[in-house]
Formats: structure tokens, C-alpha cells, sequence
């Protein structure tokens, strides 16, 4: 089965879901991130969902799931490039995905991401250990 | 003339399937961007009901044409065990499995006409519709 | 009784087809205005010619069979462009119809002697040309409804335009009585806005909406909601105090949304908010580095 790549960018994690994902696809991809932000101690995840343009309460699930545990992984989390037409058909499912940080693109994910988390690479070193 | 598609579900693959042919069906009669997107998320989440507590089923997909009005109508049929109780299933929050509680409720509020029949050991049937 | 149609469609299709044009053009009630002898000629010919292809199938009787596929998919372009051209639908029908004379003289003199089989053919052919003849109604229908639904969304979207008022901060101000499908198509083009322009910022106001009623509150908390989904928030302005109090009584809860008295001040908070992003990377002559 072929997986969603995800991409370093310095204590950055960007993952681009291009493709309509089965189920199975989803979860692993939840699974990949989770052990990539517990391995590279990564400190932002941006997931661009652009191109999606169907996000069902399983696909909603695995954001809003992949989101806290990134959390407890001491990781924030942004979602980004949501249509418009898919945010609506989400709202009126009545998903409740509170909790998950948002943004318009990657670049102003990026922004809100250095904002809250530092620039990557710079951080690296001065970051807070707790 | 009705033209009918039947598409049988089995795996997760298949869920994806479903979406893509009730898309296509959308466009056909050309429902607007957010109408095709709603009842392709619909149609999303009754067919994964239907693959995870059904057993598995098949999946309908008929347009229609009610004078110049035209629709586009799914039905979900399975033989698996059934649902209990259904105003408990259609109310938000209602969950048997590890999902969010959405399923039927959720689904009916993206389309039209929702209707289901079910009963314990007799499988379950769930019709949507959306109209232009 | 097949054969025989079918027949004399296949082999005296050229001159059903001059005969056809000759009563065409003799009559008075013809649109000389709107159509040429030349592109009736040609209309006449490739329905004519569809038409006979259909009946080799053998099938006299439903036009929903795929052998009139062709024949219908003439006819919707046919009426489509005659109805553009400014013909009625009953003139349009009259061409599918006005086949049935030179049809029925052909069958005349096709030598069939008994009159009871004769009539037969005739009633046949008569059925199947007034389906034909309907279906082209049917279609002229549909394109109406298409051009009055299409009118109808431009409409909209022209009487509620969303404006850019600076980088990053849209304006939708809301006028007049909002009703549910009028509310959605605003919204849907917001939302589409937010994301052209590339705005995290959008003011709602609703100054000029004398009512709210649940469905259109309902809408406006959906919109929000959506907005946030999509990375953006919204500001509610220009709540009136009557407004104010009815969405109470409907226990629409606004306490997530930020909402404030006039657009004036809608802007300057989102002026504010926008400034944390934009003017802190930018380095002035006195900031220390």
C-alpha cells in the first residue's frame, strides 16, 4: 500500500494529501505522523488538504486524532487549504473539530506555525526542554 | 429511463469508489459545487456504515427526472444485523462504535430526502436524495 | 407494417425531404424573419436523416430506446438554438409535426391496398412524430429553467458584492430581507472570496438587515464556522438592538463569534488583529535589531 509522504523541514513536518484516501490510507497516515513527530521531536505539523476535495467524518477524525496526539508529542498542528465547499458540507455534518489549528495556505500556516513554535532550524537549539 | 449504477462494497477501497461514481452521477445532472460535495460526503458516510456494521452491501445510484426537476438518488442496502433502535442512531452523539457520533444524523442534514428501513436480523435500507 | 415505414423512409428519404421543404416554405405562418431557407433546408435534412435511422431499429414506438438517441440529441440542440433565436416552443414542435403530411402521402402511395393496415402506419408514424414533437417541448422547458435559475444566481451575486477593504480584510455588508437561498448563495461566494483574495479577516455587517430570523442566523453562525475551518475569522457587525434581542429569544448563541456595534469598528479590530501579522516583520528606522 502506498503511503502519504511527509517531509522535513527543519523541526517542521509538511504533509501534502494529494490523493482521495481510503480508509486505510488515513490511518496509516496518522500512524506515520505520530511516529515522525515522536522521532524527529519535530515541533510543527502542517498538513496541506488543499486538494482534498471531500473530507468525510473519518478523514475529520483523523485530522482532529493526528492533532492532539501531536499535542502530547508537544507539537503543534495546522491545518491548511480547507475548500470552501468542503468546509461547509463539514459544518453542516456537524463535525466538531475544535481544537485544530487552521489556516488559509501553507505559507500563512507556516507564518501561524513560526509564530507560535519558532523558526525552524533557529529553535533547534534554543528551544525549551522541559 | 433511468439510468442505473450498482457499485458492491466490500473494502475501504470500495468507499472511495462510491464517492467517485456518485460525483460523477452529480456533475451528470449538474449539481453545484457545494450540493455534489454534500451528497458525495453523505454517500461517504452511509457506505462506510454500511461496510464496518453491515457486513458489507450495495450501493444504488439512479438519476431521476420529475418533470424538468432532476435528482440524483442513492440507496445503501446490507444484510447485516440492523439497527435497534433508529431515532437513537439518527440523533447526534449516537455512537456504537469508536467514531465521532455522527453517522445517520449527520448524512441526513447534507441531503434532501433521507429515508431508512431497518430491523434486527432483516439488514438495513437507507435512501438519499438530492435535487437540483 | 415495420417494413413499410422504414422502407419508404430508406428509399425515398430525398424526396420526403423536397416535399417536406416545399410545405415548410409554403407556409405563411413560416418565421421567414427568424430562419433562412437555408438552415431550414439543413435542419430538415439532418432530423429527416436522424429520423430514418432511428426506424431501421424496427422500434416505431419508443423514443427511449437507444436507436433515437441521435434524433433526441438533434432535437436539444435544435430547440436550444430555436429557442435562442426568439421561436415559441409550439413553433418549434410545429417542424416535428409539419413531417407528417409528406410522411403520410408517401405511405399513400406506397401501394398498400388495404386501408385498415394503411391506417394503422399512419397512426404509428402520427404517435411517434408527436413524441418527437414534445420531446423538443420538453427541452425548451429545461433551458428555460436553466436561463431563469442562472439569472436568477447572478442576481444575487451582483446585489451582494464582497469588497476587499485592505489586504487581508473582506466586507460583505448584508441589505434588505434575507431569505434562506438568497443567504446561502452570499455566503458561499464570502467563503469563495476569502480564499481568492487570500483574506483571514471578514466583516459580516448586517446594519442593513431589518429582520433576522433563525434559518438566516443559523446561516450566519454556519458561515463563521466554515470561515474558521478554512483558517479565517469573521466579524458580525451592525447588530441592532432589536436584532440583538431576537436572537436571544431564538437562543442563538454568538458568544463564539466576535461581533461588534458598526463596521467602523469592525475594521479597526481587524486592522489590529491583521497588525500582529503583517507590520511586525516589517522593520522600521527606530526598531532595535
Amino acid at each position: 500500500m502506498e503511503r502519504i509522504p511527509i517531509l522535513k523541514m527543519g523541526n517542521f513536518l509538511l504533509v501534502t494529501i494529494q490523493v482521495d484516501m481510503h480508509d486505510q490510507l488515513a490511518s496509516a497516515l496518522q500512524d506515520d505522523l505520530t511516529n515522525r513527530i515522536s522521532k524527529s521531536n519535530a515541533k510543527g505539523v502542517l498538513i496541506d488538504i488543499s486538494s482534498l476535495d471531500i473530507v468525510d467524518s473519518f478523514i475529520g477524525r483523523m485530522l482532529a486524532n493526528t492533532s492532539a496526539m501531536a499535542r502530547v508529542l508537544d507539537a503543534q498542528t495546522v491545518v491548511v487549504g480547507m475548500q470552501p465547499a468542503v468546509a461547509i458540507t463539514l459544518v453542516e455534518l456537524g463535525l466538531n473539530l475544535s481544537g485544530i489549528h487552521t489556516a488559509l495556505d501553507v505559507e500563512k500556516g507556516m507564518e501561524m506555525l513560526r509564530r507560535n513554535v519558532g523558526i525552524p532550524d533557529l529553535d533547534k537549539d534554543t528551544g525549551a526542554e522541559d | 429511463m433511468l439510468k442505473t449504477e450498482i457499485i458492491t462494497v466490500t473494502a475501504s477501497a470500495d468507499i472511495v469508489a462510491v464517492r467517485h461514481a456518485v460525483r460523477r452521477q452529480a456533475v451528470t445532472i449538474k449539481l453545484s459545487l457545494v450540493d455534489q460535495t454534500k451528497i458525495v460526503t453523505a454517500a461517504s458516510e452511509l457506505a462506510r456504515n454500511m461496510l464496518v456494521y453491515g457486513g458489507g452491501g450495495e450501493v444504488t445510484l439512479e438519476l431521476l427526472q420529475n418533470g424538468v426537476r432532476q435528482g440524483l438518488r442513492a440507496h445503501f442496502v446490507d444484510s447485516g444485523p440492523g439497527i435497534p433502535d433508529i431515532n437513537l442512531a439518527l440523533r447526534d452523539g449516537y455512537t456504537s462504535g469508536n467514531g465521532m457520533g455522527l453517522g445517520l444524523g449527520g448524512a441526513k442534514r447534507l441531503v434532501n430526502e433521507f429515508d431508512i428501513e431497518s430491523t434486527p436480523g432483516n439488514g438495513t435500507r437507507v435512501t438519499i436524495t438530492r435535487w437540483r | 407494417m415495420t417494413t413499410s415505414i422504414t422502407k419508404i423512409l430508406l428509399n425515398q428519404r430525398g424526396q420526403i425531404l423536397q416535399e417536406w421543404l416545399r410545405q415548410q416554405l409554403a407556409d405563411r405562418n413560416l418565421r421567414t424573419d427568424l430562419v433562412s431557407e437555408a438552415e431550414l433546408r439543413a435542419d430538415s435534412d439532418r432530423f429527416l436523416q436522424a429520423f430514418s435511422e432511428a426506424v431501421q431499429s424496427g422500434n416505431l414506438s419508443d423514443i427511449q430506446d437507444p436507436a433515437y438517441k441521435p434524433t433526441l440529441e438533434m432535437l436539444e440542440s435544435f430547440s436550444r438554438s430555436r429557442s435562442h433565436q426568439g421561436f415559441t416552443p409550439s413553433e418549434t414542435a410545429t417542424f416535428v409535426f409539419s413531417l407528417k403530411q409528406p410522411l403520410y402521402s408517401a405511405l399513400r402511395s406506397s401501394g398498400e391496398s388495404d386501408p385498415v393496415e394503411l391506417v394503422d402506419k399512419i397512426l404509428t408514424a402520427d404517435l411517434l412524430l408527436d413524441k418527437l414533437g414534445l420531446y423538443t417541448t420538453e427541452v425548451y422547458q429545461r433551458s428555460r429553467e436553466e436561463v431563469i435559475r442562472r439569472q436568477q444566481e447572478e442576481m444575487l451575486e451582483l446585489s451582494t458584492p464582497v469588497v476587499q477593504l485592505w489586504e487581508g480584510i473582506v466586507a460583505l455588508p448584508l441589505i434588505g430581507t434575507l431569505d434562506s437561498a438568497r443567504t446561502s448563495v452570499v455566503m458561499e461566494t464570502l467563503l469563495q472570496t476569502i480564499v481568492d483574495t487570500r483574506s483571514e479577516l471578514a466583516i459580516i455587517d448586517i446594519t442593513g438587515v431589518p429582520t433576522v430570523d433563525t434559518l438566516v442566523a443559523q446561516h450566519l453562525l454556519k458561515t463563521v464556522a466554515a470561515a474558521r475551518l478554512m483558517g479565517a475569522d469573521c466579524i458580525i457587525s451592525g447588530i441592532r438592538p432589536q436584532i440583538a434581542q431576537t436572537m436571544v429569544h431564538l437562543q442563538i448563541d454568538l458568544s463564539a463569534v466576535t461581533t461588534k456595534a458598526t463596521m467602523a469598528e469592525a475594521l479597526r479590530f481587524a486592522l489590529k488583529r491583521s497588525g500582529r501579522g503583517t507590520l511586525e516583520n516589517m522593520k522600521s528606522p527606530a526598531s532595535k535589531d
